[in-house]
């Protein structure tokens, strides 16, 4: 069970690289630009958030109308009341820059990622699981290894897992798609072409409040994901990220 | 392997080549066709230019949402207080009488029109969204004259490119292309729900541009400039918004 003899170039390199990357160059590319990108959304996102962090329903929401829910932070701007006395420094030009950018980068990005991955079969191969698989109890029993922070044996260095084969699924083709499209709906120009995107949510401020939403569970995706790489084995899981080498030969396993 | 890698390098490299000719030529294409914004350098320019470009391909005659009259907003957030200066003050206190809006630059008549004359031009209603780029917006029906008109009755030349308009608040001005000038739903707005456009929301007149965030509709508006380039107003960026760090264009 011992990886000590992983040294690529060296000696044992015949399995090593007959083998397939770990993750082909193309996914650990787009894997790379989109985390960037994704940093760049949040920050930025937060920074638009910040001048008015009130949320409402339907089409039209302001100060003076009753807010759905308000986040419990101050404003940017002075005109929001928000409970606090002072005023956050306003930095919405250059976040909202960035924010339409970076979505550009992100959804061509992903274009790439998922034409390819429908090219190569990718989805098929290694992300949508087993259907033996898909039972509550092989679930349960991920989550409960989660929980207890098991790290994971070599084995599933090279696989996913159930629970991880339908939460990237989830967030490949459900929330990327959704908080592209929500922001889309907030585009004054863009639902002038395509009303349906966002009369479909019940309103340009309803899509917003469900943007919010869906970059929060985005956010908790991303969270949980550093966290399961960080169980696993942070350096060589990322390690295997950039070079696409995954660490213990076949082997040895 | 280093048979395989020369290869590789090879198609790489004309990949490249054909990648960076494709993306020049593209460019010439979208300046012809007017796809380029003001403020396409800098940073984010490419951003600022993807958007633009793809929304005049997809929206260029489409038109902003209208909606019934009782979604009409009962609270519609004026969003600070109208100027306090000394030239604002005294014209609200004249019942704006001698307020007057002036069309220049690129036109065969310049002219300037009192209220009582815009009045008496073919006027438009329309209840539209106005959204701030903060994340607020509310629902108000808008009365005017449809800019386009103004620009037929002054004579916009045949090579006209911007229409620049200006506001007593001078550090607010701004301009949009001929797509968004001659769109039927771009007002000079000077009623609001029923009555006059009142001072909060940019009385007398304020422009309406429903298919661009709310800081495109600059309120108490003076004067309309005709132009071919944005060279020479301002930074030529097109507006003073990008001149704060905000996108000309804010149909986003």
């Amino acid at each position: 069970m011992s990886n000590a003899v992983y040294a690529p170039g060296i000696g044992g390199t015949v399995s090593v690289s007959a083998r397939s990357p770990r993750h082909t160059a193309l996914v650990r590319v787009t894997h790379w630009i989109t985390t960037l990108g994704f940093a760049a959304l949040l920050v930025s996102g937060i920074e638009i958030v910040v001048s008015h962090p009130r949320f409402y329903w339907g089409e039209e929401g302001n100060v003076g109308t009753p807010a759905l829910f308000a986040l419990p932070i101050p404003s940017s701007r002075h005109l929001v009341p928000t409970g606090y006395n002072y005023v956050l420094p306003d930095q919405n030009g250059w976040s909202r820059a960035l924010h339409f950018q970076a979505a550009w980068v992100v959804l061509l990005t992903g274009l790439i990622y998922v034409i390819s991955g429908l090219r190569t079969r990718h989805f098929s191969r290694n992300l949508f699981p087993a259907q033996a698989d898909v039972s509550w109890r092989s679930i349960a029993k991920i989550i409960a290894n989660d929980l207890r922070f098991r790290r994971p044996d070599e084995a599933e260095a090279w696989s996913y897992n159930v629970l991880q084969r339908l939460t990237y699924l989830v967030v490949i083709f459900g929330l990327f798609p959704l908080v592209t499209w929500t922001g889309l709906a907030m585009s004054p120009g863009f639902v002038s072409a395509f009303p349906i995107t966002v009369t479909a949510l019940g309103g340009q401020q309803s899509a917003r409040t469900i943007h919010f939403f869906v970059s929060v569970l985005l956010v908790l995706f991303l969270l949980a994901h550093v966290a399961k790489v960080i169980i696993a084995g942070f350096k060589k899981r990322t390690f295997a990220m950039i070079t696409g080498c995954a660490g213990a030969p076949e082997g040895d396993a | 392997m280093s048979r395989l890698s020369r290869r590789k390098l090879i198609t790489t490299g004309l990949g490249a080549m054909a990648g960076a000719s494709g993306l020049a030529f593209a460019a010439r294409l979208a300046a012809r066709y007017g796809l380029i914004p003001p403020d396409h350098g800098g940073l984010y320019g490419p951003g600022e230019t993807l958007t633009y470009a793809a929304q005049r391909l997809l929206t260029r005659h489409s038109l902003a949402r209208e909606f019934p009259r009782n979604l009409i907003s009962k609270a519609p957030f004026a969003n600070g207080a109208p100027p306090k200066d000394d030239a604002y003050q005294r014209a609200k206190a004249a019942s704006f009488a001698d307020w007057r809006l002036t069309v220049d630059g690129l036109v065969a008549n310049p002219a300037s029109f009192s209220l009582a004359e815009l009045r008496s031009l073919p006027a438009r209603s329309q209840i539209t969204h106005l959204a701030c780029e903060e994340g607020w917006s509310f629902i108000a029906e808008w009365i005017g004259v449809p800019l386009s008109h103004i620009l037929q009755v002054v004579g916009a030349a045949p090579q006209a490119r911007y229409v620049f308009y200006f506001s007593i608040q001078q550090y607010w001005w701004d301009s949009v292309d001929m797509a968004d000038a001659l769109h039927p739903q771009t007002l000079v707005t000077y009623g609001m729900n029923d009555g006059d456009l009142p001072p909060g929301h940019g009385g007398p007149i304020r422009l309406r541009v429903p298919r661009q965030l709310g800081y495109k509709s600059v309120k108490y508006l003076t004067r309309l400039t005709v132009a071919d380039s944005v060279k020479g107003f301002g930074q030529g960026l097109g507006s003073s918004a990008p001149e704060g760090g905000y996108a000309w264009y804010a149909g986003i």
